[in-house]
């Protein structure tokens, strides 16, 4: 069933909707639990919209399988995805900095509260994000180290390749996940591919997660895969790669490539004078498990996150 | 007045990024100005240009009372203003979201790093930012409750309001709220308008700095004495909505004294012209902010009215 969370007239003969799907048991009692899945928030990532498809396909195949409630949110920002918009259109605003969000305030913050009212009470939340349009991400969950020991155990059968277990940042407090997990839903977010595109094995990749979480939660008794075992991380192990030049990256290994320190990375070229401005190198001995997609690059843009270790 | 390079970026389609600094007097670091730092902010930028202006004319004349050394950084971002965006155009980061900077991190990061580097350690800063919701205020000092805030002195600009916010979480990374944890005090100064000219809320904002200057003994300078400011917290704003979706036509302007249930905006039919709601005051009071877009959404804030404050 498909219901509207929040409805703002916009000034010509349109309204801002964001709706969600409800798929539950027929004669549902309301018992089980609740499942979120929200996507979106950033106009330019698409991979949920295929994780949101492909979940709700395969629980309306087995719906004899389904104890509790699967709620799919695929656009927090649909005017943002409709119009390749990272930020929300007319208020050159992030979303995700605007939580919880207040309902005497702006629009913007007016949505963001009823977005939080709406999903509050689940049982768990999964915002699924892509990046950006510049870098590649492989499948992996970040969270606070706040968080950790609440949220680690949903993680770790979410089938993902990778956990960040990151510092505080009072800046991140104005999160969707910062906001829910303050009032009780955990809430995992997932960041995987890139932005703009759909990377479906991503997509099959977390969907096949999702259904062991909710197995683990009693939502959902159909077969279920084996999840895989992520690598575990904090910031101490995740080395950064910058631009100091600007021009043209072109990279010399491949996303998810085990590296060793001073292995190169790639190079930015200067397409008018034909030459190699600078050659980036791998700061230590590890896993690319960030690269950048997008060529032009300032000095100072991000071009890999080395995750330190050995992972041959 | 020396004019210096403080931070200079390299591109490879475009010319350099040079962001320039202007000093003026010599001494200890008295008071730094910073403009625009985004591509809308022309008014921000001309407002500052105006007092590099003014200042160089001061120091010719000797104004200056020695031992204090002024920054004025007019505009940090033209890289974008000269392409008409607002934030980095490359990633449409915004620099007022990343002080205090890492100078390893990435592209904004580093250009504030490189500003914040130089902007710091001054006894006094200055910012002309705008607001993200377009519309016209009364001309005020806002200042952010860090603990390090001292509303007397933001009184010294002689402008009409100060207004004191309690910083939000998005806060944390402008360059006000880093000027005040790293001992600076910081004023934000909002004129009435961002991307066009107003000239006579840039005189105003010129005269408040050069009194302030002046009256913190930085500037010799005889300068009108300006307003004794009524302090509010923006607690103390109430905000307007409107509960329709369409051409809104303004009945009143900012500064005005309404009374409870007055008429301040129309809400027209976008495509049949007709009234479809009226937006009223709910209180009386002063108006410090109207919306100045042809167009609202259901829910814009139209209005902000000063409660219970008369003229
Ligand atoms: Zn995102």
């Amino acid at each position: 069933m498909v219901k509207t969370v929040v409805s703002v007239g916009l000034p010509v003969d349109e309204r801002l909707q964001i709706r969600k799907q409800v798929i539950e048991p027929e004669g549902y009692d309301g018992k089980g639990k609740r499942i979120c899945i929200v996507t979106g928030t950033h106009g330019d990532e698409l991979e949920g919209q295929y994780v949101c498809y492909e979940l709700g396909r395969r629980v309306r195949e087995q719906p004899e399988c389904l104890r509790g409630s699967v709620e799919i949110y695929p656009s927090l920002n649909p005017l943002g995805m409709d119009s390749i918009t990272r930020g929300i259109p007319m208020f050159d605003l992030d979303m995700n900095r605007i939580f919880p969000g207040s309902e005497e305030g702006p629009v913007p913050e007016y949505v963001a509260s009823r977005i939080i009212k709406d999903i509050e009470g689940a049982d768990l939340c999964i915002d699924i994000h892509a990046s950006n349009i510049f870098l590649r991400e492989i499948p992996q969950v970040r969270m606070s180290e706040m968080t950790a020991q609440n949220l680690l155990p949903f993680a770790r059968r979410l089938n993902i390749d990778y956990v960040w277990v990151h510092g505080a940042a009072t800046v991140l407090e104005a999160t969707l996940a910062h906001s829910l997990n303050t009032i009780g839903v955990p809430t995992l977010v997932v960041e995987m591919g890139v932005g703009m595109r759909i990377t479906t094995e991503y997509g099959c990749q977390l969907v096949d997660g999702i259904f062991c979480v909710m197995k683990d939660m009693g939502i959902w008794t159909g077969e279920t895969i084996e999840p895989k075992k992520p690598i575990i991380s904090t910031d101490g192990q995740v080395g950064f790669v910058n631009a100091n030049h600007s021009g043209i990256f072109i990279p010399q290994v491949d996303h998810w490539d085990s590296i060793h320190q001073g292995e190169v990375i790639g190079e930015i070229l200067n397409p008018l004078e034909g030459k190699v401005e600078e050659v980036l190198h791998a700061p230590c001995d590890g896993m690319v498990f960030t690269l950048r997609e997008y060529p032009i690059v300032n000095s100072g843009s991000l071009i890999a996150r080395v995750l330190g270790g050995d992972y041959h | 007045m020396r004019k210096e390079i403080i931070y200079q970026m390299g591109n490879t389609y475009r010319d350099d990024l040079n962001v320039y600094g202007y000093y003026f007097g010599k001494g200890e670091k008295s008071a730094c100005i910073v403009g625009a730092m985004r591509g809308n902010e022309v008014q921000q930028m001309y407002v500052c240009s105006q007092l590099v202006k003014t200042l160089k004319r001061l120091e010719e004349r000797g104004a200056f009372v020695s031992g204090n050394e002024v920054l004025v950084i007019p505009s940090v971002n033209h890289s974008s203003m000269n392409i008409g965006k607002r934030f980095w155009a490359v990633d449409n980061t915004d620099i007022n979201r990343m002080f205090p900077g890492y100078d390893q991190g990435e592209t904004t990061q580093r250009i504030a790093a490189g500003v914040f580097d130089v902007v710091q350690h001054y006894s006094y800063g200055i910012q002309f930012p705008s607001f993200y919701m377009p519309g016209d205020f009364i001309p005020h000092v806002r200042m952010m409750e860090t603990g390090f805030q001292n509303p007397s002195l933001a009184n010294l600009f002689g402008l009409p309001y100060v207004v004191i916010r309690k910083p939000k979480p998005v806060d944390t990374t402008t360059l006000n709220y880093n000027w005040q944890i790293w001992d600076t005090s910081a004023f934000s100064i909002y004129t009435n308008a961002t991307d066009r000219i107003d000239e006579a809320s840039a005189k105003q904002a010129v005269a408040s700095v050069l009194r302030f200057l002046v009256r913190m003994g930085i500037l010799r300078y005889t300068s009108h004495s300006g307003y004794i400011a009524t302090v509010l917290h923006e607690e103390d704003l109430r905000n307007v909505k409107s509960d329709a979706a369409g051409i809104c036509r303004r009945l009143a302007e900012p500064g005005e004294e309404v009374q409870r249930g007055d008429v301040l905006a129309e809400v027209l039919d976008p495509l049949e012209g007709e009234v479809i709601s009226r937006i009223l005051s709910p209180a009386g009071g002063i108006l410090f902010f109207a919306h100045n877009g042809p167009l609202v959404m259901e829910g814009t804030i139209v209005f902000k009215i000063i409660k219970r404050l008369h003229q």
